[in-house]
C-alpha cells in the first residue's frame, strides 16, 4: 500500500488569548459565580487542562434572567434596524478572529482545526450576518401576523459544534427582539466566553447576552426558571423529553433539535466514488460527533462489494490524530465518557454478530481516540442500528428495491436527515419526498447554511434553525 | 293511527366504517326535558387505538393524493354538509340549541371548509422558500403532513367545532382522530355520515365520541400518534410524561375556533429541506 504519511503541519496556538479563568458572563460584565466553584475545561486530545470555568447554580441562573429579562424591555423597543447593526458587529468581529476561535474550538473539543477552520467559525459568523438582516424584515417574513418579541430565551446547546451552534440559537433571538440566556456545554465552554468577550466589545447593551457555564443541573434550572418564555435544545432525545417536559409545565415556547439515525442510501446507478466521499463525510466529519450524521448506509445490492471495497481503502488513507494538525481528517472523541460510550456500542455491535472494520492506525498516547469503524453483517434490529451512538462508527446494510430502503430507512424513532446517491433525477425525488427527515441531501451529505433550515421530524424534535422557517422560534403572533 | 318514528342510532367512525364501541358502552344525551335523544357510544382505550391504526394507513395515501384533489375533496365535503343543513339544524335544535344560532352554524360550518379546500393546493406556495445557500446547491423547503394527529374538538359549537379542528388538519394531507363534543355529540356522527358520502378516503377522518378525561392520557400516550391539537383547553395538566414519550407535537386551538388561518396549517407540518449539488463550470466533468 502506498505511504499516505505526510509530514505535520500543525496549526500554532501562540496568538490566542485565554484566560486561566473564567466567571459568568452576566448583564455585561464577567461576575464570579454564586457558588463560589469552578470546573477544568479539558483538551482532548492532551488531557491536559486548558482553563477553568465557573459554575453557575440556582442564584447565577435567577440573576442572569433578570439581567435579561431587564434587557429585554429596551432591547426589544430597538428599531429592527438598530438591533440588525449590533447583530453584524458580532459576525464582523468573529470574522476578524476566526482563527483565535478556530484554535480554541480544536483545543476546546478536539475537533481537526482543518473543520474548525473552515466550517464551524464560518458558518457561524454567516449565522449572525444572515439573521442580522432579517430584524428589520420580520414583518414581511410573517403576512398579517404582527410579528412580536417573546421575551428572555434560555439557550442550551451541546459540545459537538459549540460555537456553531451559540450563533444558530442567539442570532435569531436576537434579530426578533428578544433576549437570552446561553449555556455552553460544561466540556466546551471556551468559544462561547470567547464569544461573550466579542459581544461585550461589540457594545451590545447590558444583559441582552448572558453566558453561562456549567452542567445538566444549571441547565435543569435554567428550564425551571419562571422566567424565560422560550427554551430552545439542542442535545440528546432524552434530555430533550426533559426540557419539553419543563417547557409544557411553565408553558413555554420550544424548539429541540435531537438525536438522529440517518439513513444514507447508495443505488447502483449513483456515482461511486463520489457516494464512497459522501458516506466518509456522512459518518466521519467531526468524529462522527453529529446529530445527523449518517450512521446507517443502505447499499444496493449489486454494488455492495464495490462500495464496500472503496468504502474500506479509502477509510485506509484518514488520518486520525492531533486535531491541531491540517492534515487530519479525525480529531479527538471530545471526552472520556463520550469514548467510552462509543466503546460499548463496538462491544455491542460485535456482540450482535455484527463483523467490525477498523483501519489500523497510529494513535497518539494520550487522549480520546477511536479509529474509523464500520460495521457489517449487521440487522435492522441490532441496536447499532437502532440507536444514536455519536461517534465515528458506521453500520451497512443491503437492499434490493426502493419500496424496501424506503422502508428501512424510515424505521427508526428519530427523522432528522437522510442522503440520498443516484443518477437519476426522479428517483431522487421519490425517495427525498418518502423519507421522515428534516434534512435530505441528495448527491451531497452534511451541508449546513444560515439560509437553508435544520430540524427533524418524529422524536428528533421540532421547529426549525436556519433560513425564514427559524424565525417562527423566537417570535409571538396576535393571531 | 300515529306513526312511531325512526331514531338512529349513533356508532363511531372509524376507517369509513360505522362501528359501535367495542367497549359496548353508551352514554345518554337527553333533551331539556329529560327526554332520551339518544344513545351514544361511550369510546374506549381500544376504539381510540383502533382509530390510530385506520388513520395512520390512510395518511400516507391522502397525503399522496395531488393538492388540487384534496382541494376538489374538501370542497365536495362542503357541498354534501350544504344540501343536508335542514337535518342538520332539526337534529342540533333538538339539543336545545337556539335554531337561529344553529342556522348560523351550519353556514359557517360550510364555509370553514370551502376556505380550506382552497387552501389545499396554495399553502405550500406561500410558505416554502428556496433558499440561497452560499454554497453550489440547489436548497428548498417545504412543508409535509407530520402524520396521524389525535384532535379535541370543543364541547360547544359541536359542529362547528368539531369541523375546525379537522379541516386544517387534513388540508396538510394528515390523517385524524377526532373526540367530538362529549353532550353535544349527535351532530358529529352525522358529519360522519356527509364525510362518508363525500370522497374523503376512509381512515382519514375518524369520529369518535366519549369522555375526554378518559380518553385524554390514551390520546397522549400512543406512540404512533405525531400530534395532539385542542380546542378544549390546555391538554397537558398531568399528561406532560405521555406527551414528551415520542416528542408529541403539542397545540392549544382553544382561543382559535373557527378562525379562518392558514397558519393553522402549519402547526401539523413539518419542514423538509432537500439539498442537491449545482454543477459549476468550473467544476464541471468533476460529477456532481
Amino acid at each position: 500500500m502506498e505511504d499516505w504519511n505526510l509530514s505535520p503541519a500543525p496549526e500554532s496556538a501562540s496568538h490566542i488569548q485565554l484566560k486561566k479563568q473564567y466567571d459568568l458572563f452576566i448583564n455585561g460584565t464577567f461576575q464570579k459565580p454564586n457558588s463560589k466553584k469552578y470546573f477544568a475545561t479539558i483538551n482532548p486530545a492532551t488531557e491536559e487542562i486548558i482553563a477553568e470555568v465557573a459554575e453557575a447554580n440556582v442564584k447565577d441562573v435567577d440573576s442572569a434572567m433578570k439581567a435579561a429579562a431587564e434587557a429585554h424591555k429596551t432591547w426589544s423597543k430597538l428599531s429592527g434596524a438598530e438591533r440588525g447593526k449590533y447583530i453584524y458587529r458580532i459576525a464582523r468581529m468573529i470574522q476578524e478572529k476566526s482563527r483565535e476561535f478556530a484554535v480554541i474550538e480544536t483545543l476546546d473539543g478536539g475537533k481537526p482545526i482543518r473543520e474548525s477552520r473552515d466550517i464551524d467559525v464560518p458558518l457561524a459568523a454567516a449565522h449572525f450576518f444572515y439573521y442580522a438582516g432579517w430584524a428589520d424584515k420580520l414583518d414581511y417574513a410573517f403576512p398579517m401576523r404582527k410579528p412580536q418579541s417573546l421575551g428572555v430565551a434560555a439557550q442550551i446547546i451541546p459540545w459537538n459544534f459549540p460555537l456553531l451552534m451559540a450563533a444558530w440559537k442567539i442570532a435569531p433571538a436576537l434579530a426578533c427582539g428578544n433576549t437570552v440566556v446561553l449555556k455552553p456545554a460544561e466540556t466546551t465552554p471556551l468559544t462561547a466566553l470567547k464569544l461573550a468577550e466579542v459581544i461585550q466589545e461589540a457594545g451590545l447593551p447590558a444583559g441582552v447576552v448572558n453566558i453561562i457555564t456549567g452542567a445538566g443541573s444549571t441547565g435543569a434550572e435554567m428550564c425551571a426558571h419562571p422566567i424565560p418564555n422560550k427554551l430552545a435544545f439542542t442535545g440528546s432525545t432524552e434530555v430533550g423529553k426533559l426540557v419539553y417536559k419543563a417547557a409544557l409545565n411553565g408553558n413555554k415556547k420550544l424548539t429541540l433539535e435531537l438525536g438522529g439515525k440517518a439513513a444514507n442510501i447508495v443505488f447502483d446507478d449513483a456515482a461511486i466514488e463520489a457516494a464512497v466521499e459522501g458516506i466518509i463525510n456522512g459518518i466521519y466529519f467531526n468524529q462522527g460527533h453529529v446529530c445527523c450524521a449518517g450512521s446507517r448506509l443502505f447499499v444496493q445490492e449489486t454494488v455492495y462489494d464495490e462500495v464496500l471495497a472503496k468504502l474500506k481503502k479509502r477509510m485506509d488513507m484518514l488520518i486520525v490524530g492531533d486535531p491541531m494538525d491540517k492534515n487530519t481528517d479525525i480529531g479527538a472523541i471530545n471526552s472520556k465518557n463520550q469514548l467510552q460510550t462509543i466503546e460499548r456500542y463496538l462491544k455491542i455491535g460485535k456482540e450482535e454478530g455484527a463483523e467490525i472494520y477498523q483501519p489500523t492506525c497510529k494513535l497518539p498516547k494520550k487522549g480520546n481516540w477511536c479509529p474509523p469503524t464500520l460495521f457489517t453483517n449487521v440487522a435492522q434490529s441490532n441496536r447499532i442500528a437502532q440507536e444514536e451512538i455519536f461517534g465515528p462508527v458506521l453500520a451497512i446494510q443491503t437492499f434490493r428495491t426502493i419500496e424496501e430502503v424506503i422502508d428501512k430507512a424510515n424505521n427508526t424513532p428519530y427523522g432528522l436527515s437522510a442522503g440520498v446517491w443516484t443518477d437519476k433525477g426522479s428517483k431522487i425525488f421519490q425517495l427525498t419526498k418518502a423519507l421522515k427527515a428534516g434534512v435530505v441531501w441528495a448527491n451531497t451529505y452534511n451541508k449546513f447554511d444560515p439560509t437553508s433550515p435544520f430540524g427533524g421530524y418524529k422524536e428528533s424534535g421540532f421547529g426549525r434553525e436556519g433560513g425564514i422557517h427559524g424565525l417562527e422560534a423566537y417570535l409571538k403572533f396576535e393571531d | 293511527m300515529t306513526r312511531l318514528n325512526i331514531q338512529k342510532t349513533y356508532k363511531l367512525f372509524i376507517g369509513g366504517k360505522f362501528p359501535r364501541t367495542e367497549s359496548g358502552r353508551f352514554y345518554s344525551i337527553n333533551d331539556s326535558k329529560g327526554e332520551l335523544i339518544a344513545n351514544m357510544c361511550l369510546s374506549s382505550r381500544k376504539d381510540f387505538r383502533n382509530a390510530v391504526v385506520a388513520a395512520r394507513k390512510a395518511q400516507s395515501g391522502w397525503a399522496e393524493k395531488t393538492a388540487f384533489n384534496r382541494s376538489q375533496i374538501l370542497y365536495r365535503l362542503a357541498e354534501m354538509l350544504e344540501t343536508r343543513s335542514k337535518s342538520f339544524v332539526d337534529e342540533m335544535v333538538l339539543l336545545g340549541l337556539s335554531k337561529r344560532k344553529v342556522e348560523k352554524e351550519l353556514e359557517k360550518s360550510v364555509d370553514c371548509l370551502v376556505y380550506y379546500a382552497g387552501w389545499c393546493d396554495k399553502y405550500t406556495a406561500l410558505f416554502s422558500s428556496v433558499n440561497p445557500t452560499a454554497s453550489s446547491h440547489f436548497n428548498f423547503s417545504v412543508h409535509e403532513p407530520t402524520g396521524v394527529v389525535a384532535a379535541i374538538a370543543p364541547e360547544v359549537s359541536p359542529l362547528l367545532g368539531l369541523i375546525s379542528v379537522i379541516a386544517p388538519v387534513i388540508t396538510g394531507g394528515n390523517s385524524v382522530v377526532v373526540l367530538a363534543s362529549e353532550k353535544l355529540a349527535t351532530s358529529s356522527i352525522s358529519f360522519a355520515e356527509v364525510v362518508q358520502n363525500s370522497d374523503v378516503p376512509g381512515g382519514v377522518i375518524n369520529i369518535l365520541t366519549g369522555n375526554l378525561a378518559e380518553l385524554a392520557p390514551h390520546m397522549a400516550s400512543h406512540m404512533d400518534v405525531n400530534a395532539i391539537v385542542t380546542a378544549r383547553g390546555a391538554l397537558i395538566n398531568g399528561l406532560e410524561n405521555e406527551i414528551v414519550s415520542n416528542v408529541k407535537r403539542n397545540y392549544d386551538w382553544s382561543k382559535s375556533i373557527d378562525i379562518h388561518n392558514p397558519y393553522k396549517i402549519l402547526d401539523t407540518q413539518e419542514v423538509k429541506t432537500t439539498w442537491h449539488p449545482v454543477q459549476t463550470s468550473a467544476a464541471s466533468g468533476g460529477g456532481y
